[in-house]
């Protein structure tokens, strides 16, 4: 099992020590052009977990290319780009234009822009025709029905899943009951979202059997444990992060604490079983 | 170097609106005034973003408001009680100025006590809501107060080099009023560390992270 980050939650040039405890970092999604992201304000705390709506902020494919890049490669751990945009051709171009990196997350589900009109199997048969890195595919827990979505990206060529990115949220002021997010609805990460997740991960491993990144809410190893449970390969942290940078070293810790091998054996079985 | 570490509260007392609350240091470096801590807020799944307020030895002290669950959760922490302190984080103001003037508004004076203590003598205005807000002058006994109607830039401020904190409308006047002001802000943070970009603001027309490139800024 690899420890990685969520994309988005993490400035591994910011945070290089942070960066610096993950079996690989994964980037802020990169679109074509900049971004700078949404009108502040862009984060509220819900019960047992939190809105974003950052809008993809980043700095855009070139620019990310020839400045971002060049130092996320010094920092010595393997680099997972997230890929976004706005049409199948989009992500395309980025993925042919990248290359000496761990692997490609393709980023089909942020709620906090407007998506692309390509469906995702039309976006990773896209991608796969112009890269031979790995293809990740993100996907939304929000679609009725996300083993078929995943059946159809391991059809198109995708190489695994990452599940799952946040959910389409909403927070009121308590006294205005107006929205607390400038953009009104954001995407809903932290605990509350594990029980979404973990079904998903099931779910997807039932259909595809692709090697998956498992994320939601892992707080802790025994989330991590439990992800693994249900067909994750690996492991990603994300809102976590915020209130503890030092969460990937405790997590391992605490994963080793509950003597991993046997539950990994008894999770793969599990994850069989119930398939 | 900014370190978390899980502090023991050593004491927790209501000045006015506010509360002073006090952590044991431990190794945490109390950093520059106007740098800020992360600290814990028991059974909410953020920490808060704090200036610290005083660091008086062993300890470092940090001066909140009450106004959301968060809030409300540290301010009934009590003496004995453990949460996760990170910092000192964000850039605090420059020490290097020949004609100090601090400014603050609200809880907005929370930074300005230990930033007294690097600038020993300098003038300082505080502008508060209400009698009972203004109690909190108390932590600096030189300065001169205001209660609304009246306002800090009813005070005169030419001719210094302001260093103030308080609310966007304040900071805003003050900076009109006084270009090359050092301001510092506030915004919701999730990490305080430039994981999450909550915290954009608009700098020079650009959204940047207010805690890497703040919490102090200078007045255009």
């Amino acid at each position: 099992m690899r420890l990685l980050n969520a994309s988005g939650c993490l400035d591994a040039l910011t945070a290089p020590e942070v960066a610096r405890q993950l079996d690989g970092f994964v980037t802020k999604t990169i679109t074509p052009l900049p971004r700078e992201g949404n009108a502040p304000p862009r984060i509220a705390e819900t019960a047992h977990g939190m809105l974003n709506a950052i809008g993809l902020a980043n700095p855009g494919r070139a620019r990310f290319l020839a400045d971002v890049l060049p130092q996320l490669r010094d920092l010595g751990v393997p680099i997972w780009v997230s890929v976004g945009g706005f049409c199948a051709a989009d992500y395309a171009e980025t993925c042919a234009a990248l290359a000496g990196v761990e692997a490609i997350e393709l980023n089909l589900s942020c709620p906090n822009v407007d998506e692309a009109a390509d469906s995702a199997a039309e976006i990773v048969a896209a991608c796969r025709r112009d890269t031979t890195l790995p293809l990740y595919a993100k996907l939304s827990a929000a679609h009725p029905d996300v083993a078929e979505v995943g059946r159809a990206v391991a059809a198109a060529g995708a190489d695994g899943l990452s599940l799952i990115n946040t959910l389409r949220g909403l927070a009121l002021h308590p006294r205005t009951l107006r929205p607390v997010l400038a953009r009104g609805q954001g995407g809903l990460s932290g605990p509350s979202l594990k029980p979404v997740a973990l079904a998903t991960v099931h779910a997807c491993y039932a259909a595809t059997k692709l090697p998956i990144v498992g994320m939601g809410g892992v707080t802790t190893g025994q989330d991590a444990l439990e992800f693994v449970a249900c067909g994750a390969r690996d492991v990603a942290l994300g809102t976590v992060l915020f209130s503890d940078p030092d969460a990937p070293v405790r997590v391992r810790g605490e994963l080793a604490d509950l003597d991993a091998a046997e539950a990994f054996a008894a999770a793969h079985e599990m994850s069989h079983v119930h398939a | 170097m900014p370190r978390r570490e899980r502090r023991n509260v050593t004491g927790v007392e209501e000045i006015g609106a506010y509360t002073l609350l006090r952590v044991d240091r431990g190794g945490l470096d109390p950093g520059v005034p106007g740098q800020f801590f992360m600290l814990e807020a028991p059974g909410r799944l953020l920490p808060r973003a704090l200036s610290l307020c005083l660091a008086p030895a062993g300890e470092l002290a940090f001066l909140l408001e009450a106004v959301g669950p968060g809030t409300e959760a540290i301010c009934a922490l009590r003496g004995g009680d453990r949460i996760h302190v990170f910092g000192p984080l964000g850039n605090g103001f420059r020490l290097d100025v020949e004609r100090p003037l601090l400014v603050g508004g609200g809880i907005g004076m929370a930074p300005l006590p230990y930033l007294a203590e690097s600038l020993p003598g300098a003038p300082a205005v505080l502008g508060f809501r209400s009698e009972r807000h203004a109690e909190a002058a108390v932590l600096l006994p030189h300065a001169e107060v205001v209660v609304e109607p009246t306002l800090v830039t009813d005070c005169y401020l030419h001719g210094f080099d302001v260093l103030a904190c308080g609310p966007e409308p304040m900071l805003r006047a003050v900076g009109d009023l006084c270009p090359g002001a050092q301001l510092a802000w506030e915004a919701p943070m999730a990490c305080g560390y430039g994981a999450c970009y909550g915290c954009a603001v608009e700098i020079d027309g650009e959204l940047k992270r207010l805690c890497v490139e703040g919490p102090v800024l200078a007045a255009a």
